[in-house]
């Protein structure tokens, strides 16, 4: 063995280079599995050491409305017992700067003297936390003091209750940094919530609770006698432990995703190898034929050569990994803003490991079918070149079959790892053959094309291009395959992002109004009505919300009908709070599928008509002719069921699960959302202050800002998801310059005997222009096809929406693949130019 | 002993069969130089081929030193080739990538001997390339590549060693050298020389001359050196 390792060192001398680069192909895929299995092994264990931290406390509880009277006395027999239990209060809040009178939505987290229960509050300046309850002072993020030209030391009016700005929170534990995109946030104490006057009727609000445990004592196995006492009062508990496995879960998910593509990078870098190593084979073809003279076996021979292919990969992979690592330091970049924790960037010695030796293995079985064929060239080769034959008998050799074999069940392993279970894997496999099987059969459809069209009536230098792509060694289903599936990722990828922004944009664009008044009172109405009609403007819609729970199905409580239906008695349909609206007329984002709309007037003493949104109708088990009996605030409102609708949640309107006729509601307390149509920035902006001037309660929204707001979130996602076009994009290189490579040399010979026969270089150059040309439109073409049906697939079963295309974006991406497979094949080839016919025929 | 009996090889061109060597029979005694002759296309490098275990034979048998060439599969020639047989060519093939003592160590590392790099070195010493050990095949001259070829095919001790034209990519003078070390090795050595060539006068220098003409054997003669 020691000998054939020697013989293998000394005689890759001058292949290494050449041996290096096929190998670069896989480097790429190696490189992003060990970034992302190295970044997510970093963040669960942050999230592993941080998880009190990020939940506040052992135990959280949260309600939508303020703990009822059992969950308050066990908190406070809690404390009693030595336990802390601290509170936070979140709702939204219009806040405005008294100096320059600007407002914006805010959400407000009103939290006691000792929260956070665990980490640390960063603020600057420091310490400013601790002083949050003596005064009326409020600690906002420091996107909301740009957003209201405020500066630390200005007063702060939230409703009712004014405060003064003491500093800015840098970091606190549990939120991920894009929650102060979403709403910058306003910390007050809890003791000054009362004072802001904002948490009356019908106010949104989240109540939460957390509680530190003595150490030692197990949060699940602590909190399950007490459990029941929470259920009945719709209080939600979460402990360290579910929290820790919900956000481990989640990075697990993503780190999934983002592995697949770097298998898939892994498995183009196979491909490249092994188009790399069978132009590799054809240089190699005279020394091995000496070898086999000398007395080497097939089987030494190939051991002398896979040892070379290994040891490159080695090389390959481990290049793969120094730069993952590099990657890994960089993801925090890119993704640091959705992450709950600072993760601590650790060298992880099992995912670089494991990325190097899975890179080492995909090389060496994807150059091993190729290599196969070094056996069998004949020793006859030293005394004859035309005894080299050494695809012959490829189909009838087992060893390639065995090898053929070795690769799918390794593809399929690969897979395995990345999913969430066998089928997954199955599907997963099932998916990148389908894709490589169509790209492949494009290629053969173009190999085929073109064995018909080059006719004698083409123009030469055309023609011969042509040809090209479909003499023998050619490497037209290689090219195809890389090029297609770099197109085809980048494509989708774009096209969904694109798809994604389209449909927000029909959102917002579709949407008459602009400004958003709500939490307006019933007595508030009038008042938010006029303010906008005296500017000029148009109120376009006021719309009733009364806020109700299910009583009676049927005459059953919610228990006994979700046990009738066989249904948990704490599903959602069943226990939520519904927000509904009255009104007489279906309107336009509504569409009628089953029964009747209101009759004009009540039958009296009948239940009143009730019309449900069709998923809700089905959740509840309900259908046409159903009674049902609502909360509404403490009276009881009997309903029968006579309508269900199609509601189009997409648009940008108040919509609701449950429409009631105008008299079933109209006395009931109820609140008002105002929507109104304002011309200028500068008018809304004014009737934003004159609104929270009169009505500190009401919020309202400027929904451009919404637009901004939402853009500046999609635009973070959309930078990872470029991160991973570019990757993409950047991985089809070194494989596409393997597979030009790998004809080079034929490539060389046939150009220098066309020079030598008097072509002139344009010549020469026009004939490679065309065979990339086609090779590079027909890659990026097949690859643009299947990412449209890729796209549409994503569109229609991940996100449930409808798909558009972008045909002129996504033919501009096919333009850059091909223009890509243009520019390599002609750097690739730019020694035909160079080398006179003389040097290439003495060779 | 290598012995030819009965020795036919066809080759399938298309739909035609295409007879290249003819029931073509004879020993050579170990220790011999033989020159196998003829014109263009008569068979001698087919000849060769099949002798050297390189090719199977579509009829007949070649006993080389007791090993039935024609009856073994690729690898057992293969290890028949390395224990017992040496080859010098015109075109001297040495492997690019390897220095000249690193291309005489080549069919002794194969078998697994111990101490390759020494005999290597001693080889070439001999063929007077004491001073050019770790050159590369391009940087040596076309004689200087036979030298090395012939320590090569020397390395193994073989019992027999082809040559094929082994003087026909070098002038006049070097050729003359060449063939003077090939008959010093057979004479020292005891090894049996069977070479292809077209030259006449490098023909007579050997012991016996077979020749051949359209796939037939038609003279087998000793010369006038014994």
């Amino acid at each position: 063995m020691l000998p054939l390792l020697r013989l293998a060192w000394r005689e890759s001398r001058t292949a290494r280079r050449r041996l290096l680069l096929f190998m670069s192909s896989i480097s790429l895929g190696v490189a992003a599995l060990v970034a992302i299995d190295s970044f997510a092994a970093n963040t669960t264990r942050s999230i592993r050491e941080q998880s009190r931290a990020i939940l506040g406390g052992d135990l959280a509880f949260s309600a939508r409305q303020a703990f009822a009277p059992p969950v308050v006395a066990l908190f406070d027999s809690l404390r009693t017992a030595g336990v802390p239990v601290e509170h936070v209060t979140t709702f939204g809040s219009m806040a405005t700067v008294t100096r320059t009178g600007a407002t914006r939505l805010t959400q407000v987290r009103a939290v006691t003297a000792g929260y956070p229960l665990y980490g640390d509050v960063v603020t600057v300046p420091t310490g400013a936390w601790a002083g949050l309850s003596a005064r009326a002072i409020a600690l906002v993020d420091p996107s909301l003091l740009i957003a209201l030209d405020a500066q630390v030391g200005d007063s702060l009016s939230l409703g009712f209750a004014t405060f003064v700005i003491a500093g800015v929170v840098e970091q606190i534990p549990g939120d991920p940094g894009v929650a102060a995109a979403i709403g910058p946030r306003v910390f007050i104490a809890e003791r000054w919530v009362a004072a802001t006057q904002l948490l009356t009727f019908g106010s949104r609000a989240e109540y939460e609770a957390v509680v530190k445990l003595p150490p030692e004592t197990a949060p699940g196995r602590w909190i399950a006698p007490l459990r029941p006492t929470f259920r009945e009062s719709d209080v939600r508990i979460r402990t360290v432990n579910e929290r820790e496995n919900d956000l481990a879960d989640g990075i697990g998910q993503l780190s999934k995703f983002i592995g697949v593509v770097g298998l898939v990078a892994l498995l183009l870098g196979g491909i490249g190898v092994a188009s790399g190593v069978h132009a590799f084979v054809q240089r190699k073809v005279e020394t091995v034929a000496i070898l086999r003279c000398l007395g080497a076996t097939g089987w030494q021979v190939l051991l002398v050569y896979a040892i070379q292919a290994a040891a490159m990969g080695l090389v390959g992979a481990t290049g793969g990994a120094v730069l993952g690592v590099g990657i890994q330091y960089a993801l925090p970049l890119a993704l640091g803003d959705f992450l709950p924790v600072d993760v601590a960037i650790t060298l992880e010695p099992s995912a670089i490991f494991s990325g190097i030796a899975i890179g080492v293995w995909v090389a060496l079985i994807f150059a091993l079918r190729p290599l196969l064929a070094l056996r069998r060239i004949s020793p006859l080769a030293t005394l004859r070149r035309d005894a080299v034959t050494i695809d012959a008998a490829r189909r009838r050799d087992p060893a390639t079959w065995a090898v053929t074999a070795l690769l799918a069940t390794s593809v399929v392993l690969l897979a395995m790892t990345r999913a969430e279970n066998a089928e997954e894997g199955f599907y997963f496999t099932l998916g990148i053959a389908a894709t490589l099987g169509i790209l492949a059969a494009s290629a053969l459809l173009l190999i085929g094309v073109a064995r018909r069209v080059s006719r004698p009536g083409l123009p030469y230098v055309l023609r011969q291009g042509i040809a090209n792509l479909h003499r023998p060694a050619n490497q037209t289903t290689s090219v195809v395959i890389a090029l297609g599936f770099g197109a085809f990722l980048v494509s989708t990828l774009y096209l969904v992002q694109a798809n994604l922004l389209q449909q927000f944009d029909r959102t917002v664009g579709a949407s008459r109004g602009n400004l958003l008044f709500f939490d307006v009172q019933d007595d508030q109405r009038r008042g938010v009505d006029s303010l906008v009609r005296n500017a000029g403007q148009a109120v376009l819609q006021s719309v009733p919300i009364v806020t109700m729970r299910i009583q009676l199905i049927n005459g059953k409580d919610v228990p006994a009908y979700a046990r009738e239906v066989g249904i948990p008695p704490s599903y959602w349909a069943l226990r939520r709070e519904y927000r509904s609206t009255y009104r007489d007329t279906i309107v336009a984002t509504e569409t009628l599928l089953d029964g009747e709309w209101f009759a004009p007037a009540p039958v009296a003493g009948a239940p009143f008509e009730l019309s449900l949104e069709h998923e809700v109708a089905e959740n509840l088990r309900v259908g046409l002719g159903d009674e049902i009996t609502w909360d509404v605030q403490g009276v009881a409102v009997r309903t029968r069921l006579t309508s269900i609708r199609e509601v189009d949640w997409g648009q940008f309107e108040p919509n609701f699960f449950a429409v009631f006729p105008t008299a079933a509601l109209r006395e009931a307390p109820q609140q008002h959302i105002v929507l109104a149509a304002v011309n200028a920035d500068t008018t809304v902006a004014r009737l934003q202050r004159q609104a929270v001037a009169r009505f500190p309660n009401v919020s309202s929204i400027d929904l451009s800002l919404i637009r901004g707001t939402i853009t500046q979130i999609v635009e973070r996602v959309a930078t990872a998801v470029r991160f991973l076009a570019l990757f993409s994009f950047a991985m089809g290189i070194p494989v596409l310059f393997s597979a030009v490579a790998a004809t080079r040399r034929d490539r060389l010979r046939e150009s220098v005997l066309l020079k030598a026969l008097g072509a002139s270089r344009a010549q020469v150059g026009r004939i490679l222009l065309s065979e990339y040309a086609a090779l590079g439109m027909l890659g990026a073409l097949a690859g643009m096809v299947l990412s449209y049906g890729a796209a549409w697939a994503l569109m229609r079963w991940v996100f449930a929406l409808p798909f558009a295309g972008a045909p002129l974006a996504a033919l501009a991406i096919a333009a850059l693949m091909a223009s890509m497979a243009l520019v390599i094949g002609m750097l690739t080839s730019r020694d035909v130019f160079r080398v006179t016919a003389m040097e290439a025929l003495r060779e | 002993m290598l012995v030819a009996r009965n020795l036919s090889k066809e080759f399938t061109s298309g739909a035609h069969q295409l007879s290249v060597l003819h029931g073509v029979s004879f020993d050579i005694p170990d220790g011999a130089c033989v020159a196998i002759v003829g014109p263009s296309g008569s068979g001698k490098t087919t000849l060769l081929g099949l002798l050297a275990g390189l090719d199977t034979p579509s009829g007949g048998e070649v006993i080389l030193d007791g090993a039935p060439l024609h009856a073994l599969s690729e690898d057992a020639r293969a290890k028949v080739r390395g224990d017992k047989v040496g080859f010098v060519f015109q075109s001297f093939q040495l492997i690019p990538t390897l220095t000249a003592v690193e291309n005489v160590q080549v069919p002794l590392e194969l078998r697994g001997d111990r101490g390759a790099g020494a005999r290597a070195r001693t080889l070439l010493e001999r063929v007077g390339l004491g001073a050019r050990l770790d050159h590369y095949p391009t940087q040596l001259s076309g004689g200087e590549q036979q030298r090395v070829a012939i320590a090569r095919a020397f390395a193994n001790r073989p019992k027999v060693l082809f040559a094929d034209e082994p003087t026909g990519n070098l002038d006049g003078a070097t050729g003359d050298r060449i063939v003077a070390l090939l008959e010093a090795l057979n004479r020292d050595e005891g090894t049996t020389i069977v070479l292809v060539t077209h030259d006449a006068a490098l023909a007579e220098r050997t012991q016996r001359v077979i020749r051949l003409r359209d796939g037939d054997l038609v003279e087998d003669r000793l010369t006038t050196r014994r």
